[in-house]
């Protein structure tokens, strides 16, 4: 199943980090005055280096999309179904940057690295990252990798939505804006299961207000919670039924609280793995970087002016079973765009896996992805 | 090229603003784009076509005509086509009223119903007409408003759309001398450029 000498493959991946020194001012006007990176690169830049193509992690995602860092490894990168020689985003085409961002927890500077002013863990002081201010951060990645313009900039989800806002904050210097399974702004109900993710961390009794480093400790039940809260609103009823549907662990009802349904093993399960490999302060700022992402809200609530702005072609992907972010949402992005005039495709793929879908191997996913992208590496070979 | 996408190329401006509905696997839009520096959008509901208008560059949109067209601006664009889906969408009416609230004008191209052939298939055979046109079994065929050159010309009528230009194609997708005399007898294909 998973084999790092597979052809299709990119094998075993070393991430790298990028140290920065010129200050980075933030969306909510504070200042990072220096910062680190981590990425990982897959392919090869051309002379021309016209062939770069940037992946935008979602809410736990991180630099490792593809891949794997040693032949022990169980699994591979996040998205290693898309990124690989011959798969829709193809290595042997493409030259492609995935980064870990500000604020996370894998590496680039983030709550859980230190604060170079105090020699402890930033933790709760850590500055709100928006989606703007990676981007931001993103654009000057390109720039230390030499890359002017990024033959298309690709996301899910939260990751979407930094290639909206790339597509709107530098038109020059994206080719192609990929964006599945996103959104143009969070609905209330996005929020408020964002918000009953936080209270279950900001409650914990390990949190110590963001600073559980000190203590030695972190929110496990906190994180455990907000995960569980998350995986719902990643399925679909359909895909839970398929998957778990009423069964129970021994086959009888024990008429107590521990697990007894499938389900419930398997969002614990879920949740506990998720607790031991995140951190919880940046979940916090993950969750409130969706939260505040609304590129119209600068255009005077206007969409259309905000992708007016745009200059880049856009494929948009939905998924029929989505109820985090419904195909409604991408149609939402899709109609300003074609009323904006914008170069657009945009496909509703027919699936029951839920918002989970964009990062599965979907035959009629793949295959429009692949579709898109081999047309986008066909552009760069002829022009 | 075929001679009905030659004549549409004809009835369409450089560089209008287009939308298809049902564009299928985008050769007319293509083709309208690498001729005339069209800009245009396709709708189309099927997987395989719409794969086939990414790999040529056309933006296809996975929308279902029969849902209506209610997330298009009024007059966003100049020409809105419809080739060979008329009989195939729920309500063909409504599908027209649509296309001329969304685009100045609307190209519409049908099998003609009222051709000798069919006429003659039902008259003497007693069945259902199947041709190489309307290849399909009375039970399993998508054409479920066949209409003919006379019924469209009644319907722009009694809701005041204009005829710009009207051709039939016969058999050979020429516009021969029978098929202008008399369309609705001798017109395989009807082709219509309409306005409000």
């Amino acid at each position: 199943m998973f084999d790092p000498t597979a052809p299709d493959s990119v094998g075993l991946v070393k991430p790298a980090l990028m140290h920065f020194d010129e200050p980075l001012e933030l969306e909510c006007r504070r200042v990072l005055p220096s910062y680190d990176l981590m990425y990982e690169t897959y392919g090869t830049l051309n002379a021309a280096h016209s062939n770069a193509v940037l992946i935008c992690h979602a809410l736990s995602g991180h630099h490792h999309a593809a891949g794997y860092h040693s032949p022990e490894d169980k699994r591979p990168g996040w998205w290693d179904n898309c990124i690989g020689p011959g798969k829709p985003i193809d290595t042997n085409r493409f030259f492609v940057v995935a980064l870990n961002n500000l604020g996370g927890c894998h590496g680039s500077t983030g709550p859980g690295t230190v604060n170079p002013e105090t020699g402890q863990p930033w933790g709760p002081d850590f500055p709100m990252v928006t989606v703007k201010d990676w981007v931001t951060s993103q654009a000057r990645l390109a720039d230390r990798l030499g890359i002017q313009r990024w033959a298309a900039v690709i996301g899910g989800s939260l990751g979407g939505m930094q290639a909206l806002q790339w597509a709107i904050d530098y038109p020059d210097r994206i080719g192609h804006a990929a964006v599945i399974a996103s959104a143009p702004k969070l609905s209330a109900q996005n929020i408020a299961f964002n918000e009953v993710a936080r209270q279950s961390i900001l409650t914990d009794p390990n949190f110590h207000g963001g600073r559980y480093y000190l203590h030695d400790t972190y929110p496990r039940q906190g994180l455990i919670l907000a995960r569980m809260v998350g995986h719902i609103t990643y399925l679909s009823d359909d895909a839970m039924r398929a998957k778990f549907g009423r069964d129970l662990q021994s086959g009888r009802f024990h008429f107590g609280f521990d697990v007894e349904f499938q389900v419930e093993s398997y969002l614990r399960h879920q949740g506990e793995t998720f607790s031991r490999n995140f951190d919880a302060n940046t979940y916090l700022l993950m969750t409130k970087a969706l939260d505040y992402f609304d590129p119209a809200r600068n255009f005077d609530n206007s969409l259309e002016t905000a992708l007016s702005h745009a200059t880049c072609q856009f494929l948009v992907i939905s998924f029929t079973s989505d109820w985090r972010f419904s195909p409604e949402r991408s149609e939402e992005i899709v109609n300003a765009l074609v009323a904006v005039d914008r170069d657009v495709s945009y496909a509703e793929v027919d699936t029951d896996k839920g918002h989970d879908a964009f990062l599965l191997d979907i035959p009629e996913y793949t295959r429009l992805f692949g579709a898109y992208m081999r047309r986008v590496a066909d552009e760069l070979e002829n022009a | 090229m075929r001679q009905d996408l030659a004549i549409i190329r004809d009835w369409i401006p450089q560089g209008a603003q287009v939308l298809d509905l049902g564009c299928g696997d985008g050769t007319l839009l293509a083709h309208l784009r690498d001729n005339l520096g069209v800009r245009g959008y396709g709708l189309e509901i099927d997987q395989d076509n719409i794969a086939a208008c990414i790999e040529k560059g056309v933006n296809v949109i996975e929308q279902d005509i029969d849902e209506g067209l209610g997330n298009i601006a009024d007059q966003r664009f100049d020409y809105v086509l419809m080739t060979q889906a008329l009989q195939a969408v729920q309500r063909p009416d409504q599908v027209l009223s649509e296309m001329l609230r969304v685009g100045r004008e609307a190209i519409v191209t049908f099998p003609n119903f009222g051709y000798w052939r069919v006429r003659g298939y039902l008259f003497f055979k007693g069945r259902m007409p199947v041709s190489r046109r309307l290849p399909y079994e009375w039970y399993d065929t998508p054409n479920i408003h066949l209409c003919t050159v006379r019924d469209f010309d009644t319907h722009c009528k009694k809701n005041g759309f204009r005829v710009l230009e009207r051709r039939v194609l016969n058999h050979d997708h020429r516009s021969a001398l029978f098929s202008q005399l008399w369309p609705n007898f001798f017109g395989e294909l009807a082709m219509y450029r309409v306005t409000r």
